[in-house]
């Protein structure tokens, strides 16, 4: 009874999150995926069994492979420009600086915005037009004598991706500077101090004390921000709509749904977008296990 | 199990649209209970913006003097050209809650409503309000679908204006609208020799609203009319010959710019001198400056038929359904009556900027454009809108779209034409 009594109140106070999260979560998860292998292509069949087929024929689709590619580039612009970008400033923040709250506060402020105001926002920033039908920022490089930085930004039909990306790294890069402020102050000093009396340089400090440190924070960003790369969808529907020139997985998975009335091609979609993710974060779940042991 | 997947995305939908400044759900909240006996009727629209709101408002008063038992319950979703506002319907429906009566376009983009058994034909109104002698017969044709049809026309659009600024054409040497796409083509040319943007474009969905009018003007109304047929031609020479000149003629195009809207003003500026779109951007032309540029007509702008497509309507419109399962038919068929209504579309158009779909409104309420598209309207021939849902239905479309969007990248003809023949192949019934 009294055993009873010390693991029961627990058990109950979880149970309705563990129950809406195996429904709601894992559940939704297996009904996506038994839907992708279907060949229920409208709303009205009622979709037989068709294993894999819906997942290898998506890769005959010329839309898919440039989606694939828009994601690959807007990731790895997105995810190395916020980590830089908020290494940096973290870096600089750590060195002292006057007025730090403040600077903290704003660094961290596009955070409390959504994707979709953001979106609306740098939609008109990095506007296409150039020279005297410029705006935004075009305007602002052909103002100040810069104007062979204009350019088509989203619009260019190469590198249009890591255009969309800015906005991103703009929104997330004070995110990731305050987790690696936290990691910094993490460090003790006195290790520092053992470091510079053993004549360390400064760079040394860093690079051989400071940096392993921050290794577990480095590897926290890069799953948030990795997730959200692959699965981003507002940002880039504020910015420029359901156009191809800049679809993603995401928008693609959309179009199927609502659009074509697809139901199976966009659960495949959407099991593409989720097994992605899972490539991120299940190798990081797997360390953090482990390393919980140790 | 027909509708469950459907409710998966239903749950997401709600909440995403309850959290993105929803009309519908915020209404919902704001039924007034303690009025039981007055029965309410949601109408659902996609009718935000200003002037077609202030048409919907106008409509609603009719309603309400004539109905005084009933209450008018505006369900609208904001979002141009109703795509927010249809993904919310469709979760509407999957879940078997339809609005009592729901805005959508008139011809094949209500296929999948109608063979999902979401919506009644309303043939008996036609009867009762002997509609077919003032609803033009070819639009009636071409709305039915197997002897039966299933909604009300409100209002009828024009696809294939060509927007175009007279001091601009002047100064370019071009004499007059061109009427043909290889006269066309010589004015582009002649615009772009003095600098200014020959064609202005906005973003995807603007090129395939272009294709359309190029595939009429080249093809000619009948051979374009047959495209939507089962077994048409979608790989023949006449096809490749209309897409070859859409590229030509696309590469006379500015930059794209963000919608239809600064696309248009690129004309009214100087800018660009030609622009092809819906005649929706009459009222951005000519209003004044809050909702539009507030420009002179003949003026800052002028427009006439699309290049080659004179005598013929490319057309679409608005109409209203009669939904399976609704909480309120008898409501939503008084509001169908006066949505079919001479007083009704009188009402409305004048404010939306579009002309009545019946033959015998009162001329004097429209002017200036609409004037000009009100004589057409009863004259010319009539073929239907891509891009605005008359002629393919929304899978359809939606391949449509995609091939255009990947040929804006490629400018491969022969691979544009195949995905066309293909979606057509998959699609047409």
């Amino acid at each position: 009874m009294t055993r009873v009594r010390r693991w029961l109140p627990g058990l109950l106070l979880v149970t309705p999150s563990i129950v809406a999260i195996a429904v709601f979560v894992y559940g939704m998860l297996g009904w996506n995926f038994q839907l992708a292998m279907t060949d229920k292509h409208d709303e009205i069949s009622e979709g037989k069994f068709v294993g894999l087929t819906n997942f290898v024929e998506l890769w005959d689709q010329p839309r898919w492979h440039i989606s694939v590619n828009h994601a690959i580039v807007f990731t790895l612009v997105f995810v190395g420009g916020a980590l830089v970008l908020g290494w940096l400033l973290a870096f600089l923040m750590e060195k002292g600086i006057k007025g730090e709250g403040t600077f903290r506060a704003i660094y961290l402020f596009p955070m409390a915005i959504s994707f979709v105001a953001t979106g609306i926002v740098w939609r008109w920033l990095m506007n296409s037009g150039q020279d005297e039908r410029a705006v935004g920022l075009n305007r602002l490089f052909d103002s100040i004598g810069l104007d062979f930085l204009q350019w088509e930004w989203f619009r260019n039909q190469d590198w249009g991706m890591a255009a969309m990306a800015i906005p991103a790294i703009w929104q997330m890069s004070g995110y990731v500077m305050a987790l690696f402020l936290a990691g910094f102050r993490g460090v003790p000093e006195e290790l520092r101090e053992a470091a510079r009396v053993d004549g360390c340089t400064e760079w040394k400090v860093y690079r051989y004390v400071v940096l392993p440190f921050l290794r577990p924070v480095t590897l926290s960003a890069l799953i948030i921000l990795g997730h959200i790369s692959l699965k981003v969808f507002d940002l880039i529907v504020a910015v420029s709509g359901k156009q191809i020139i800049t679809d993603v997985p995401a928008v693609f998975m959309w179009v199927a749904v609502f659009d074509s009335h697809d139901p199976a091609k966009g659960a495949t979609i959407a099991s593409y977008i989720v097994l992605s993710v899972a490539v991120f974060v299940v190798p990081y779940l797997i360390w953090s296990v482990r390393r919980e042991k140790h | 199990m027909r509708r469950r997947w459907m409710s998966a995305v239903a749950i997401t939908m709600a909440g995403l649209l309850s959290l993105t400044a929803c009309g519908g759900e915020a209404g919902d909240q704001a039924k007034p209970s303690g009025e039981a006996a007055k029965k309410q009727v949601e109408v659902f629209s996609w009718w935000t913006g200003p002037g077609e709101a202030d048409g919907l408002k106008a409509m609603r008063e009719i309603f309400e003097k004539q109905n005084p038992g009933l209450t008018f319950f505006d369900a609208a979703v904001a979002g141009g050209s109703g795509d927010k506002a249809k993904a919310l319907l469709q979760s509407k429906l999957q879940a078997d809650t339809p609005p009592d009566t729901f805005q959508g376009h008139a011809g094949a983009e209500l296929q999948g409503y109608i063979k999902a058994g979401d919506v009644e034909p309303v043939n008996f109104l036609y009867d009762e309000l002997k509609l077919k002698g003032v609803i033009p017969d070819q639009l009636i044709e071409q709305i039915t679908v197997d002897g039966q049809i299933y909604s009300v026309p409100v209002n009828i659009h024009r696809s294939n204006v060509m927007w175009f600024n007279p001091a601009v054409l002047k100064e370019a040497g071009v004499a007059g609208p061109p009427k043909s796409i290889p006269e066309f083509i010589a004015a582009l040319e002649k615009v772009k020799a003095k600098g200014k943007i020959p064609l202005s474009i906005g973003s995807e969905w603007t090129v395939t609203h272009l294709m359309e009018s190029v595939l009429l003007g080249s093809l000619g109304t009948d051979a374009y009319n047959a495209l939507f047929k089962p077994g048409a031609d979608w790989s023949g020479p006449a096809v490749t010959k209309a897409l070859n000149e859409l590229k030509t003629i696309l590469s006379y195009a500015g930059d794209p710019v963000d919608d239809w809207q600064p696309a248009a003003k690129q004309v009214a500026d100087g800018e660009a001198a030609f622009n092809i779109m819906g005649d929706w951007a009459y009222g951005y032309f000519h209003n004044p400056p809050d909702g539009g540029l507030g420009k002179v007509s003949k003026q800052d702008f002028d427009w006439a038929p699309a290049p080659g497509t004179e005598g013929t309507f490319l057309w679409l419109s608005d109409s209203f359904t009669l939904p399976k399962g609704a909480a309120n038919r008898d409501g939503a068929v008084a509001w169908l009556k006066v949505a079919a209504s001479k007083e009704g579309q009188d009402a409305f158009n004048p404010k939306k900027g579009s002309i009545p779909a019946r033959k015998d409104a009162d001329t004097a309420l429209y002017t200036d454009y609409l004037a000009d598209a009100l004589k057409d309207w009863g004259s010319n021939k009539l073929a239907g809108s891509i891009q605005h849902g008359v002629t393919v239905n929304q899978p359809w479309l939606a391949s449509i779209t995609e091939a255009v969007g990947l040929f804006l990248g490629t400018k491969d003809v022969a691979g544009l034409q195949a995905a066309l023949a293909d979606a057509a192949k998959a699609n047409a019934q």
